[in-house]
């Protein structure tokens, strides 16, 4: 572990902090554009955050130190997260202390947490959206992992880095597993982070909620905590489709910055990419019924279950 | 392990989406969602045999792949999309089974015919040998279609996707059957989805209904 | 004689400590403050030094001694090895916090006076001791039944009640059921030489019919103990129906008992395994496992809600236990060694999260008299200490980094996932599908956490009695926290622990985990490149930047608060019946795996002013496989109930028959 990996984990870290908020604002416009509404300005999750921040708290009177200590570990465990995640180049000094599983841990962390709070005052809709929540959770987390599993077969390595590098750095290989985990992935993606078809990040009707559901009580600084972690989250599942399916452009190593630099732009017009697509699965989709959401859900745990199955198979 | 050539991993690859098309039909609740699905299952055959084709310099596979495309992608579906307008059919597909006991079940037809490919693929020489495993699994999870639909239209695609397994599995193993074998094959196919057209008006006509269900007041003695 | 004592000595002093304890206990039958002020913190300090002086006998040479006890020429045989000492220091330290627990617990209100309590609690923490420690099949048996029957009598403790009894009751068939396939299982394993010791058992070899024949035995047997799929039922019964300690006990120490038993059986006294033996012990345990998820999920009440988690635990570790023996069938020591690591580390895990937990219900029900998940809520503004304590073994049994759940599901997942091709496919796809199916109740073990925790602790209180609810005493404070701290520091330091089971592993496949394993930094049994994980570091870095964002966020803005009602979604009659209660928390777990329930529902009528909706999953297996055999057991007795005539002569006729016809055959 050397001075300049130290040095890009943070600049890593940093980045992804201040990317996250664009990533929605720029997949809200495309949303806009692509339903023919006038398009919110790309920074207005930065302001809202902002706005946030400044007003006063107000929290519920029988709310618990629990209901309070939540976002700042929703947001710690997103923090962790992004630091594991190979998003400008692969040498994490972080990531020797997580893997892949623990990556699914942290997220696992803040969806606990996030529901407990949501429990706590004791509402019902804050009950309803938690339980919406660990039930989505329960089928989205095991898939998550196997597409992880299987994109670790093929690297013989549950470290992310190490994944990455297999992937972006050997002689060009087709990996049909990788493209069923990769349908797999997708799904899970759109569900756990409150997406359509399972979830609707702009819903104000609260039989829908799911997410939203939980942070009805949240108010000023910690919903703009909650709001960031949730930015984080976005950033964080993009970060790992891009790093598993699209591997390219992502530095190798510490030592050349040129390598990293240039890995900005890249990581930039990718997630612009991956954005505008999310967008579109959004926009062309309907919401399903909550009980079509273990249907949906139990299909891309299969996919991912038929991925690894593939990839034993066929050694590819 | 040996790096494959490319083009091998290009079967591999649509050998994985023949499966995951396989799958999707599976879980598909609407019948026309159902035909374009059977016809992106034949696009992808049919990419797959071109490239065996061209891979391995068998050129009468290019034969089989055009007239795959031509028959699966084109003909079939039009035909099933324009009984379905005649017909007038429900959109909704009823499934005798749940959908998520079918996929579970579907895994489990995977994992069988995986381990009954096994021994045979190492007795193949070809160098696609090892999709035939994905191949039989196609052709499981077809008549798992088929066993789990209720009604008839589902039921002939479940059918005709058998066929596309069936396709696969002998491009996989054997470079394909014989040209006369194949062509026999197609006409076979056509002709047999042309009376099945014909039996679903006669169906139609008796029972009012295309639900299979009905069939079973046909045997004797009620 | 600056020799120190050597293990053998130290376990029976504490055995024989315990014993005491237990017979003052009796003598001071209905002193509560002698009981539970001296004997009880007594208790838990010989369990203290038991766990002290097992752990270092982890790393030394067995120790044998022969006990001038038992029948003339059949002495009772003790060793104590590195396997025995590890489950010694899981008995002696969760045992030693749940003693502690008592001391604070136990009341006079309960049905059987103090001295009893302690009587029986001591025997049976003694006959578990004993059970770890003996080395032939006499002397276990004969700790097995005596960690059964105090067992029992621990769970009939309010024996007034006929359901308690009845829960008792099935406790002690099964048991005994299970006993019967263990000692047929010893009948086996001597291979007929007539000798019952452990060490004429190891120098057997056996075939591989019979030796397939004893490892399901054992696997009955011990799994009977354990709560394995289909003999689990006793478990949802008893758990609920002891006092909290006992639970505890139960589930946290005597289950692993079990585990014990089939480790010891299947590694050490056989000297084959075969494959598919594993293949099963795999697919029974996760069976196991996301049968007992699936129905926590479901549960009303929170002792059956954890004693259905415990099945949940225990089907994790048998999988491991299957996939130690594939890999060791396999010959890949390594992998063995890993997944064996895996299944102590999680023994010793559950026994920790899942007493805490238990106690914590202890607690609860002590403060509220209610173990109905849908009267509480809201307990943590009147119970902080036992809902902080709680929360900490919540996040640790849902699998959570950087708790210690997360350590051994982490070092099984490794344990599945670098698996070399093995020889069969076959048996590589069963592994990989097998991950999958212990994600999947791992992930569900979550969910039921979070309804456990979210409805007893958090919410508002669902019965105005909540109010006066009190917070634990200072002896119960103080069990439930050093169990939260062994949670955080099992978590954090994994590698001290693994480190230390090698012995374990080398004694039982004969490979240990090496270097890597065992940093205090770094966890990566199969090097840094391949996978790692260090609890410390995702620890410092979590609370690290929980604390800069609060300093962050306060110092450039504000720490302003205002507290105000909840909102009510414009809905103003919002009371505390509105949130979900267990039932309605479990709802969608229930409706994805409907084929598997059986549900009692109740309905309110609309005129109902105060109406409850209730209902009742029954275990399916009820239905399945004990039914009919009560049924069949019936209907054979109605044939035997024909030769009940009531008449003297005739019985007499009876007896004289069978004379004649034994001295007939036996001429």
């Amino acid at each position: 572990m050397t001075a300049a990996a130290l040095l890009s984990q943070f600049v890593q870290l940093a980045l992804a902090l201040a990317l996250a908020p664009l990533l929605v604002g720029w997949v809200n416009q495309c949303r806009a554009w692509l339903s023919n509404r006038s398009a919110p300005p790309l920074t207005l999750p930065y302001r809202t955050i902002r706005k946030l921040f400044m007003k006063d708290a107000v929290v519920a009177s029988n709310a618990s130190p629990l209901f309070r200590l939540t976002p700042y570990v929703v947001f710690g465990a997103m923090c962790c997260a992004a630091a594991i995640v190979p998003s400008l180049a692969t040498d994490l000094p972080f990531a020797l202390a997580a893997d892949a599983i623990a990556l699914v841990g942290l997220f696992a962390l803040a969806r606990v947490f996030i529901a407990l709070a949501a429990m706590d005052i004791g509402t019902a809709f804050g009950t309803l959206g938690a339980r919406r929540e660990m039930f989505v959770g329960f089928l989205a987390e095991p898939a998550l992992l196997m597409v992880l599993f299987t994109a670790s077969l093929i690297s013989g390595s549950t470290s992310l880095p190490s994944i990455v590098d297999t992937l972006a750095h050997r002689e060009l290989a087709i990996y049909p597993s990788l493209a069923l985990a990769g349908v797999a992935f997708t799904m899970v993606s759109l569900a756990e982070n409150a997406r359509i078809p399972v979830d609707n990040p702009a819903t104000h009707l609260e039989l829908t909620m799911i997410h939203e559901a939980m942070l009805l009580e949240y108010s000023a600084r910690h919903l703009a905590l909650i709001e960031w972690a949730s930015a984080l989250k976005l950033f964080n599942y993009s970060c790992i489709g891009l790093a598993l399916f699209f591997p390219f452009g992502i530095a190798q190593g510490s030592d050349d910055w040129l390598a990293i630099a240039l890995a900005v732009p890249v990581l930039v017009a990718k997630l612009a990419a991956g954005g505008f697509a999310l967008a579109v699965i959004e926009t062309a989709s309907a919401k399903m019924r909550i009980f079509r959401a273990p249907e949906f859900l139990g299909t891309a745990f299969l996919l991912a279950v038929l991925a690894m199955l593939v990839r034993l198979l066929l050694g590819s | 392990m040996a790096t494959l050539p490319l083009y091998a991993q290009f079967i591999n690859l649509l050998a994985a989406l023949l499966l995951l098309l396989s799958f999707a039909m599976l879980a598909q609740r609407r019948v026309l969602s159902l035909i374009d699905l059977f016809a992106a299952q034949g696009l992808a055959l049919a990419a797959s045999t071109a490239i065996v084709a061209y891979g391995t310099g068998q050129h009468h596979l290019y034969w089989s792949a055009g007239l795959t495309l031509i028959l699966k992608v084109f003909l079939l579906p039009w035909i099933l999309y324009r009984l379905i307008r005649k017909l007038d059919v429900k959109w909704d597909v009823e499934g005798l089974i749940n959908v998520p006991t079918t996929m579970l079940i579907g895994i489990v037809l995977v994992v069988f015919a995986f381990n009954l490919a096994a021994p045979i693929s190492q007795l193949a020489s070809t160098v696609t040998r090892a999709t035939l495993g994905i191949a039989m699994a196609c052709v499981m999870l077809s008549f798992l279609m088929m066993i789990t639909r209720r009604k008839a239209i589902p039921q002939v695609i479940g059918f005709l996707s058998m066929e596309n397994g069936l396709f696969f599995a002998a491009t996989s193993a054997t470079y394909g059957m014989p040209m006369v074998v194949e062509l026999g094959i197609a006409l076979d196919v056509l002709v047999g989805v042309l009376i099945l057209g014909v039996f679903f008006f006669q169906i139609r006509e008796q029972f009012d209904s295309l639900d299979l269900r009905h069939l079973e007041k046909l045997k004797e003695g009620e | 004689m600056a020799m120190p004592p050597d293990s053998t000595t130290l376990v029976l002093a504490a055995i024989s400590a315990w014993l005491l304890i237990g017979a003052l206990g009796i003598a001071a039958l209905r002193k509560l403050r002698f009981v539970s002020r001296v004997l009880f913190p007594a208790g838990a300090a010989v369990g203290v030094g038991l766990a002290v002086a097992a752990f270092v006998a982890i790393g030394a040479p067995p120790q044998v001694a022969v006990l001038p006890l038992g029948l003339p020429d059949l002495p009772f045989h003790v060793r104590v090895d590195a396997l025995s000492a590890y489950f010694l220091v899981l008995l002696g330290a969760a045992g030693a916090a749940i003693s502690w627990f008592s001391a604070g617990y136990f009341r006079s209100s309960e049905g059987t006076p103090p001295g009893l309590i302690c009587f029986q609690y001591h025997v049976f923490l003694a006959a578990m001791a004993f059970v770890l420690i003996a080395d032939d099949a006499y002397a276990f048996m004969v700790a097995w039944e005596a960690m059964a029957l105090a067992s029992y009598f621990l769970v009939t403790t309010e024996h007034r009640i006929p359901e308690i009894r009845r829960a008792g009751f099935l406790y002690l068939l099964i048991a005994h059921v299970g006993a019967i396939a263990i000692l047929l299982c010893f009948g086996v394993l001597q291979g007929g030489g007539g000798d019952y010791t452990f060490g004429a058992m190891r120098a057997v070899t056996l075939p591989a019919a019979w030796a397939s024949v004893a490892f399901f035995l054992a696997l009955f047997g011990f799994g009977a103990k354990a709560g394995l799929l289909p003999l689990h039922v006793w478990l949802p019964e008893a758990h609920p129906a002891a006092p909290s300690p006992v639970s505890a006990l139960m589930s946290g120490v005597m289950l692993k008992t079990a585990i014990y038993g089939l480790l010891r059986v299947a590694f050490d006294l056989l000297h084959l395994q075969l494959w598919w033996w594993g293949a099963i012990a795999l697919s029974l345990g996760l069976v196991t496992a996301l049968f007992g998820v699936i129905f926590a999920a479901a549960q009303t009440d929170m002792k059956r809600l954890l004693a259905y988690s415990s099945i949940e635990n225990i089907g994790i570790i048998v999988a491991g236990i299957g996939l130690a023996i594939l890999y060791k069938a396999y010959d890949k020591p390594l992998l063995a060694a890993i997944a064996l690591t895996a299944v102590l580390y999680h023994a010793l895990n559950h026994a920790f999260f899942k007493s805490l937990l238990f106690l914590a219900t202890g607690s609860v029900l002590h403060a509220t008299k209610e173990r109905s998940l849908g009267r509480l809520g809201g307990l943590i503004h009147r119970m902080p200490w036992v809902a902080w304590l709680a929360l900490v073994g919540t996040l640790a049994i849902a699998g959570l980094p950087p708790l210690n759940g997360f350590v051994s599901e982490w070092l099984l997942l490794q344990a599945f996932l670098f698996t070399p091709t093995l020889p069969q496919s076959f048996v590589n796809m069963l592994v990989s599908i097998a991950a999958a199916a212990l994600v999947l109740a791992a992930a569900l073990a979550a969910y039921v956490m979070v309804k456990f925790y979210g409805v007893v602790f958090l919410g508002r209180p669902r019965e105005p009695s909540l109010a006066y609810a009190k917070d634990a005493g200072k002896y119960e404070r103080a069990a439930l926290a050093a169990l939260a701290l062994g949670c955080v520091l099992l978590g954090v330091f994994p590698g001290v622990v693994i480190g230390a089971l090698d012995p374990v592993n080398l004694l039982l496949v004969g490979h240990s985990t090496g270097e890597a394993a065992g940093d205090w930094l770094l966890l990566a049994p199969f090097g840094e490149d391949r996978s790692s994980y260090s609890a410390v570091i995702v620890l410092v870095v979590i609370v690290a930047v929980v604390l800069v964002t609060m300093q962050v966020v306060h110092r450039y803005y504000h720490g302003r608060v205002r507290h105000a009602d909840p909102w009510d979604c414009g809905h103003p009659l919002q009371t505390p019946r509105m949130q979900d209660t267990a039932e309605g928390f479990g709802q969608p777990v229930r409706q994805v795996f409907e084929p598997f329930f059986r549900i009692e529902r109740h309905l309110p009528s609309p005129f109902d002013d105060k109406p409850r909706y209730w209902l009742k999953p029954s275990d399916p297996w009820w239905h399945w496989i004990y039914l009919p055999i009560a049924r069949a057991a019936e209907f054979a007795a109605r044939f035997v109930g024909l030769i009940q005539q009531g008449r003297i002569s005739v019985y007499l006729t009876y007896s004289f028959v069978t004379l004649l016809a034994l001295l007939f055959f036996v001429r």
